[in-house]
């Protein structure tokens, strides 16, 4: 009865907002009903409506699956301070980071969706009811923790919320099992996502032990800087009073994370540039091009002029700075979105098996539907922050 | 080669409990699905306009996986997937299900320096498996290499077939290696491709998402995609096909060399190996020790591309 109105609580909330918050979202919706058009020509057309080929058979909506992923991930960076070490500063803004969590695990989930050929056929994937090639397929385990990760995290967000909303304590013996096996899954869908690449002999590039701690550590740098962008901006707007010594410990863990990204990424590019064999072309491809071709020359170049920028925000006390620092966050995300997507993605094809060099550029189509997922997921997003802050605030209680 | 070249390890018999459990398992589940058939009703509409028949779109959503259709059920399939081929293509379509033959696994060799890059096998692989003729899907990639290298980034793949051979060119034809430990199988998340008991590795058009792992984990390129929607002039449609290789495919689903085996386990060649206006192709069954085939692999300096890779291919190159 009490999660009846609970539930009922929530639900009002969304409904409730002022003007910012109802343009905010009605942009969004525009976005995602533009989205939603374009996917349904893709429907009607099929996937020759994108800029992918036989050449280059994964493009863009599976290089934003891989980087949010990520994002999903790195909630875990939050939980871990608040729930194993218990710092109450990190404990406020905890369950708002699993509210992006749940959002990037969505985003993640219809970026597969979207780039599958016969998306009615859905149903193949379910375990007895479908076939399910479990444990030989690692897409299959990716499935599998995907789901596991995003069930934990809203089973642990609710809980949370709701005794918040109860005005009683969280039991520790309910949350903390849910709460490690969490870190567990967290860690094991990004670790997993890069073991998709990893796992493939047919492309060196991808091939490398390196591919999943670099995932991990470039989640746990590009998640929580996410994260810090919406919480400065709920600071600005003064909806929600995000402590500093909270901001504090996020630069740090990002700066961290963000060192240790760039040097794994610094040894992986070491090893592809000392020699140049035969393995290392997809590499040359994407830093300097290949027989003239060079269109993912300007995008990874952009990244590593993103993340470097970042970084020196980060070292600097420039990072005080409320508006270096949200730049800094930017950079950090829209860079790493970049090497992992389309630098890890889709030089991972080109040169293809049998060497030859074939471009991919994504079509107005595919931009349009990935921005239409992305507009859904900020969406659900917002709503779920707007919950649990108006939980936290106790702006809604159980009276 | 192997044990794992025997036969009767790769066939897959699922257990009948566990079929029946299955059965059990989808029947509580279709009320469910009913609701997600609404959904994607728009991608099956889509792909019915044809037909229009309700009950075909909603036998054709809930087809079974080809290892689990009783006989009478895949009679079925096979008689609604070949009205809707003659709705589609405007011509009669003869779909079989020749099963592999006993104690046949199927090898192939090509002599490279017989072949002189005409690209006929390529010609006669797209008539023969009824490809796409909108876009550009072939089986076979010939590659023109510099005669003393080996290095494919150096290859040309759209060389000039009308003045073949080109001086101190050498030809370099590729296509499914058929390998025994083929890495796309492993991918694919879903089973909808797996290596049928004679070595050939197969995909089930009606079951493939489309989700393209399969082409990501394959070293030779040999998987190609269904982008559109396939159209091919009705004159040019070759009406005898198998339900696992050549019968026409639909918008979203890969599809790829099978040996030909709608020939092949009827005892006749590949058709890429009859268009060779050289002769540069041998195929045959390996464990048949007065195979052509096997002549070539005891008796030539064969190799395998990309070994190292531990995929097992069953098809060798050689030089005399």
């Amino acid at each position: 009865m009490e999660f009846i109105r609970f539930c009922f609580d929530g639900v009002k909330e969304i409904f409730r907002g002022g003007k910012l918050y109802w343009s905010w979202m009605g942009v969004l919706a525009v976005v995602a009903l533009f989205g939603a058009s374009a996917y349904l020509q893709q429907l009607q057309q099929g996937l020759v409506v994108t800029g992918m080929s036989d050449q280059v058979s994964w493009g863009i909506y599976i290089a934003s699956f891989t980087s949010l992923v990520g994002i999903a991930a790195a909630a875990i960076m939050l939980i871990i301070p608040a729930y194993i070490f218990h710092d109450m500063d990190i404990k406020e803004i905890v369950i708002p980071a699993e509210g992006l969590a749940i959002a990037a695990c969505v985003m993640s989930m219809m970026f597969v969706l979207i780039d599958l050929g016969r998306p009615d056929r859905m149903w193949h994937l379910l375990p007895y009811i479908g076939r399910f090639n479990f444990p030989k397929s690692m897409l299959a385990w990716d499935v599998l923790v995907l789901n596991v990760y995003l069930f934990l995290t809203m089973i642990i967000s609710v809980y949370l919320l709701f005794s918040k909303y109860k005005g009683k304590e969280p039991k520790f013996s309910i949350y903390f099992p849910l709460v490690i096996l969490s870190i567990f899954s967290a860690l094991s869908i990004h670790t997993v996502t890069a073991f998709l690449f990893s796992s493939n002999v047919a492309r060196s590039f991808w091939h490398t032990g390196l591919l999943a701690p670099r995932f991990i550590a470039s989640a746990f740098s590009a998640g929580p800087a996410f994260f810090l962008l919406t919480a400065l901006v709920m600071r600005y707007t003064k909806v929600f009073p995000v402590k500093e010594i909270a901001i504090k410990r996020l630069t740090t863990i990002i700066t961290i994370a963000l060192e240790i990204n760039l040097f794994l990424l610094l040894a992986e590019v070491f090893t592809e540039f000392y020699h140049q064999t035969e393995h290392s072309a997809s590499a040359a491809y994407l830093f300097f091009g290949l027989g003239g071709k060079t269109a993912l020359v300007p995008w990874i170049w952009s990244s590593v002029f993103l993340n470097i920028s970042a970084l020196v925000i980060f070292v600097l006390p420039l990072k005080k700075n409320t508006i270096f620092l949200a730049l800094a966050c930017l950079f950090l995300v829209v860079g790493v979105w970049i090497e992992k997507g389309m630098g890890l993605v889709v030089p991972g094809f080109i040169p293809t098996p049998l060497g030859e060099v074939y471009e991919y550029t994504p079509t107005f189509i595919e931009v349009q539907i990935s921005m239409g997922v992305w507009a859904i997921g900020l969406m659900l997003y917002t709503i779920l922050a707007k919950i649990s802050i108006a939980v936290n605030l106790e702006r809604i209680r159980l009276t | 080669m192997s044990e794992k070249n025997n036969p009767a390890k790769t066939v897959e018999t699922p257990e009948n409990s566990d079929v029946s459990r299955r059965e059990l398992f989808k029947k509580t589940a279709i009320a469910g699905t009913i609701a997600a058939a609404g959904a994607v009703s728009t991608t099956i509409a889509a792909s019915n306009v044809e037909s229009g028949g309700l009950s075909d779109a909603l036998d054709e959503f809930f087809q079974k996986h080809y290892q689990e259709m009783s006989k009478e059920e895949m009679q079925k399939a096979i008689a609604r997937l070949e009205r809707k081929a003659k709705e589609k293509h405007g011509k009669e379509i003869h779909i079989g299900n020749t099963p592999p033959l006993e104690g046949v696994l199927f090898g192939y060799a090509l002599n490279i320096s017989k072949c002189k890059g005409y690209r006929k096998c390529v010609d006669a692989c797209v008539a023969e498996n009824n490809q796409n003729r909108d876009t550009t899907i072939q089986y076979i990639r010939v590659l023109e290499l510099e005669n003393e290298s080996m290095n494919f980034e150096e290859a040309d793949h759209y060389y000039d077939r009308e003045t073949v051979p080109h001086t101190g060119k050498k030809y370099f034809p590729i296509q499914c290696q058929q390998c025994e430990n083929p890495p796309c199988v492993t991918a694919c998340p879903v089973e909808a491709t797996w290596k049928e008991a004679d070595g050939i590795t197969v995909i089930d058009y009606n079951w493939c998402i489309g989700c393209r792992y399969c082409a990501a984990a394959c070293p030779y390129w040999a998987r190609k995609f269904n982008w559109s929607e396939p159209s091919i002039p009705e004159e040019k449609i070759n009406p005898e096909t198998h339900y696992l290789s050549n019968r026409p495919r639909m918008r979203g689903v890969m599809e790829k060399c099978t040996f030909c085996l709608q020939r092949t386990r009827k005892g006749k060649l590949p058709a890429c190996l009859e268009a060779c206006p050289t002769g540069a192709r041998v195929f045959g069954n390996i464990l048949d020790p007065k195979s052509e085939i096997r002549y070539v692999l005891e008796n030539k300096k064969v190799f395998r591309l990309k070994e190292e890779l531990n995929t097992e291919p069953k098809f060798w190159y050689y030089s005399d």
